[in-house]
């Protein structure tokens, strides 16, 4: 964001690190699998932080003991959408929590436009704020990179 | 974004070599999490104990009754991994060996059981990450309509990735009376798989020795990325008696006196008669002579059955079974 000192989106796990290497995202999945989460992926082109559903890249991975079947699945999603953002989900079944254990960036647009923060003045000295995101700015398949 | 300030642990893992979204090679970072052991091994003894692979050979040794060829070329295999960990360890550069098998044999001898034990010996020597066995047949890879086909196997895949992926039946995928058939779809997958992701996952097919000759000889592409056929024979009788003993024994039954006889007699008629399935037979057989023990002291309602009569598969147990009555009625020429 505009302040952001790193100057990318920062959502999910690991965002303020430097970009995690295949290796490391191996390690991470094999982290999930041997918790017993089911990986999915997932990719968008507007990266607003309300923009919580993102489209599924294929089915969520159920069953998988290692995760070279997970890395090689991304792979294959950043061969299709080399400028989206693309994000690795890990659902926990267990009862009781049934919801998202870890989820982190894996792929970005080469460039990341950011976000505006727009001032819309009100009656009195009221002020509302909206985030806009540029990249939502232009056609959906024109916002990734240049 | 500059070098991590953080490092990956793990055995001897190399600095990481490609940035995140160059990915090309899949998973050649999953890759580098090998099993520890036999790292710095530089004797056979050293690499057997700290993989202790040695463990898995003896048990299949002393578990699977008969099977000489098979335990010597299991041997055999076992040898050349370990050499080549040895010769790895010394830095002697070698193509990681190729160890896609076929297992071949009729019905019942051994193939799944001998496939389970495989993925774990490849497994303790650090050749497969998991060690589990994913076993599927043509409907589990190849699918119903056009665009079915390719999700299905890669889903097979993935779940198989790190272990060993059983094709029992194999040469269903290919159908050459039917051109069309989507079983070609899902050879070319496992194919690619097969020869660039060595690393992530071994694959053997079974099936009956002639059928997989025939369909070797029709995909050689296939055919040549196997690098180890092993030929599963027939059991002999008195191995078929001693794999009856074995099953008994693990489910903490006995042969009364003469039940053996009377199983060994019964073997020879079931063998001559048709859908014999070696060792299953012999399983299925004992379930079946549980079953009459179980009706045979069901009926004795009164009755404080000991330990021993819980136990016992009683001659006549055997004896009711239809083999012998078919055998009868049609007496051999
Ligand atoms: N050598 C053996 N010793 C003991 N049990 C055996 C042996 N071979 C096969 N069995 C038993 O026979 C059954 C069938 O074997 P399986 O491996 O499924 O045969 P296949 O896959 O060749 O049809 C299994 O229950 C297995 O435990
Ligand atoms: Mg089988």
């Amino acid at each position: 964001m505009m302040t952001n000192p790193v100057r990318k989106i920062t959502q999910g796990q690991f965002s303020f690190l430097p970009e995690l290497t295949d290796a490391e995202i191996a390690l991470q999945i094999q982290y999930g699998l041997d918790r017993g989460y089911a990986w999915s992926i997932e990719y968008t082109d507007d990266p607003h932080p309300r923009n919580t559903f993102w489209e599924m890249f294929g089915m969520p991975m159920f069953d998988l003991k290692d995760a070279a079947g997970v890395l090689a699945e991304v792979n294959s999603c950043r061969q299709t959408f080399p400028q989206h953002y693309i994000r690795l989900v890990a659902f926990d079944a267990t009862r009781g929590i049934e919801s998202i254990g870890m989820s982190f960036i894996v792929n970005r647009p080469a460039k990341e436009p950011g976000f505006g923060l727009i001032r819309q003045e009100l009656h009195g000295r009221t002020m509302r704020y909206t985030v806009h995101s540029y990249a939502s700015g232009r056609p959906e398949g024109e916002r990734g990179g240049n | 974004m500059g070098t991590p300030l953080y490092s990956i642990p793990g055995p001897g893992a190399p600095t990481p070599e490609s940035p995140a979204g160059a990915g090309q090679a899949a998973a050649s970072g999953a890759a580098a999490a090998r099993v520890p052991g036999a790292g710095e091994a530089h004797t056979v003894g050293e690499v057997l104990a700290q993989s202790q692979a040695a463990q898995v050979l003896d048990e299949l040794d002393r578990e699977l009754v008969g099977l000489a060829p098979i335990k010597a070329r299991i041997r055999d295999i076992a040898a050349l991994l370990v050499i080549d960990k040895l010769r790895a360890n010394l830095g002697i550069q070698a193509q990681a060996p190729s160890l896609h098998m076929s297992f071949t044999g009729n019905p019942g001898t051994g193939k799944t059981t001998v496939a389970l034990r495989m993925a774990q010996i490849l497994h303790r020597l650090g050749y497969v990450r998991r060690g589990h066995l994913v076993a599927v047949t043509r409907d589990d890879l190849v699918g119903q309509y056009i665009g079915h086909t390719a999700p299905k196997t890669r889903e097979v895949l993935k779940r198989a990735m790190g272990g060993v992926l059983f094709i029992d039946e194999a040469y269903y995928l290919y159908r050459p009376e039917n051109e069309r058939d989507y079983g070609q779809e899902a050879i070319e997958i496992l194919l690619q798989v097969m020869e660039n992701q060595r690393d992530d996952l071994v694959v053997i097919l079974a099936g009956y020795k002639d059928r997989m000759e025939t369909f070797f000889r029709s995909n050689p592409g296939l055919s040549s990325r196997i690098a180890h056929h092993l030929d599963f024979p027939d059991y002999a009788p008195a191995d078929l008696l001693s794999i009856a003993d074995k099953l008994l024994t693990q489910q903490n039954y006995r042969f009364a006196p003469g039940a053996r006889a009377t199983f060994a007699e019964y073997l020879a008629h079931r063998i001559r008669q048709p859908h014999f399935a070696n060792a299953r037979s012999v399983r299925n057989a004992l379930d079946r002579a549980r079953l009459r023990q179980a009706s045979r002291l069901f009926a004795e309602v009164e009755r404080r059955f000991t330990a021993e009569d819980l136990t016992t598969i009683e001659s006549a147990d055997i004896r009711a079974s239809r083999v012998f009555q078919a055998a009868a009625a049609s007496p051999q020429p």
